[in-house]
């Protein structure tokens, strides 16, 4: 097995795949990768998350073997070595009567929290660790709630996938279910609410419940906290109060259905879209793989497609599959079910494939060394 | 009565590097018998059984060549000699 060997200034893509994860790596000219890996394989990969927090360099993985389940694992040097805890590190009290099926994201907690991170998994819960991922713990509040009992798994599983650390309020968290909507804390997770104001619910005869909706993925702007974009199971929404209301800007793509969102870490205005045709052939439209960006807060959209195949390309971005890295003209990629990484260093304007030949690519993150 | 438990190589490192532990001769069910190994291999028992308890579905454990599943589950009586089996079943990859 190869591992990469990064340096200061690289760029990491953490690559989970339904066969396992991969580590590519390249300097910040970002054309020539490396790949580390296959690490854990036959295990399904959802989440992994770079932790450079405290001077770490810790990569984290949640992989989830058929067979023998999921733990979250890490490793501090850069894949050749990960932990393998003997008792499963994220799972449900047994007072709960629920089974851990999936670990969903890995989110590491604020600069000013060095050793918190957050979980989502599947069924719907967030876990929590305060001790940098040694123990982790259910977080009650949401568990509680009392629309749980509601909540409606999509096609993926009832799962919670998107972790939202307010970068201003502490105490403010934001969280994504499918099928159950959005809940925010604003008090450190005592307490929840939905908040899914304008969000729609095509599927339920109430089309603009109060919790319920299939929310596929939501982004933050860490330069304007109140800036967010959502992509939704039919929608595509923007933000300007942190999410507390929403607005439809689906304007000028080929669909508003999808699942994968990036947001331009600086630039509030911008952000990547990858439209499938719909949610009954979740494919992109028209057999042409076309990142669409908006560079006006989703006044408009535009197809970015130099360096993408135009013809015959039928394929699928999931709602982890779309990254940015943070360098100066930001890195953009994504990753496909048919196992194929697509890169671009100029925010868009042209890709290259990167890699192909993987298992079906479930999330990419990004990390700069 | 004491009996030896096969370990799959995906758990080995999870059992000292072993194939096989032996227990001894105070299990009467393979229930009795799981609890002896996750006592001595506490790591292997949140790979073979889920939070709840259960045998994970793609999991399956045999005594003597009988699947547990058809013959008693937790309860499946042990003889002397008893040989009992950690094997992933035929999904995943």
């Amino acid at each position: 097995m190869s591992h990469v060997t990064p340096r200061a200034g690289d760029v990491l893509l953490l690559v989970g795949t339904m066969k396992g994860a991969f580590i590519l790596r390249a300097d910040a000219q970002r054309r020539d990768w490396d790949v580390g890996g296959p690490y854990f394989p036959g295990s399904a990969v959802y989440a992994m998350a770079y932790d450079g927090r405290a001077g770490r360099q810790r990569i984290w993985a949640g992989p989830n073997s058929m067979h023998w389940g999921g733990t979250l694992r890490s490793s501090d040097d850069y894949g050749q070595t990960w932990t393998n805890p003997e008792e499963a590190n994220v799972k449900f009290p047994a007072a709960t009567g629920v089974a851990l099926k999936q670990i969903w994201q890995i989110m590491p907690g604020r600069d000013g929290e060095p050793d918190t991170l957050y979980c989502g998994v599947e069924p719907a819960a967030i876990f929590v660790s305060r001790d940098a991922g040694a123990t982790w713990r259910l977080n009650d509040g949401l568990w509680n709630h009392p629309q749980r009992p509601r909540w409606e798994p999509g096609g993926g599983g009832l799962c919670l996938h998107t972790i939202l650390l307010d970068p201003v309020d502490a105490n403010r968290v934001r969280v994504a279910i499918s099928t159950g909507g959005m809940y925010v804390t604003e008090d450190g997770g005592v307490s929840w609410r939905p908040s899914n104001h304008g969000v729609r619910a095509d599927f339920l005869p109430e089309k603009y419940p109060e919790f319920g909706q299939c929310v596929h993925k939501v982004v933050q702007s860490k330069r304007r906290p109140d800036r967010m974009f959502l992509q939704n199971h039919w929608g595509l929404y923007r933000s300007d109060d942190r999410g507390e209301s929403w607005s439809d800007i689906a304007n000028g793509v080929p669909s508003d259905f999808g699942f994968g969102l990036a947001i331009h870490p600086n630039d509030p205005e911008s952000a990547w879209i990858v439209p499938l045709e719909s949610d009954q052939f979740r494919c992109t439209p028209e057999g042409k793989l076309r990142v669409y960006r908006t560079r006006d807060a989703g006044a408009r959209w535009e197809p970015l497609s130099n360096g993408l195949p135009q013809d015959g390309a039928y394929e699928t971005v999931l709602r982890d599959g779309v990254a940015v890295d943070s360098l100066d003209r930001t890195g953009v990629y994504f990753g496909t079910r048919s196992g194929k990484i697509f890169g671009s260093s100029n925010e868009g304007e042209s890709w290259a494939e990167l890699l192909d030949g993987l298992p079906p690519v479930i999330s990419v993150k990004t990390a700069a060394v | 009565m004491s009996c030896v438990v096969l370990i799959p190589g995906a758990l080995r490192e999870l059992a000292d590097n072993r194939s096989q532990v032996p227990l001894d001769g105070r299990a009467a069910s393979i229930g009795d018998a799981l609890s002896l190994l996750w006592n001595e291999c506490p790591g292997v028992r949140d790979r073979v059984l889920t939070e709840l308890g259960d045998v994970r579905p793609h999991v399956n454990i045999f005594v003597d060549g009988e699947n547990i599943r058809y013959a008693g589950g937790m309860s499946a009586p042990l003889r002397e000699g008893s040989e009992i089996m950690i094997v992933p079943a035929v999904s995943g990859g």
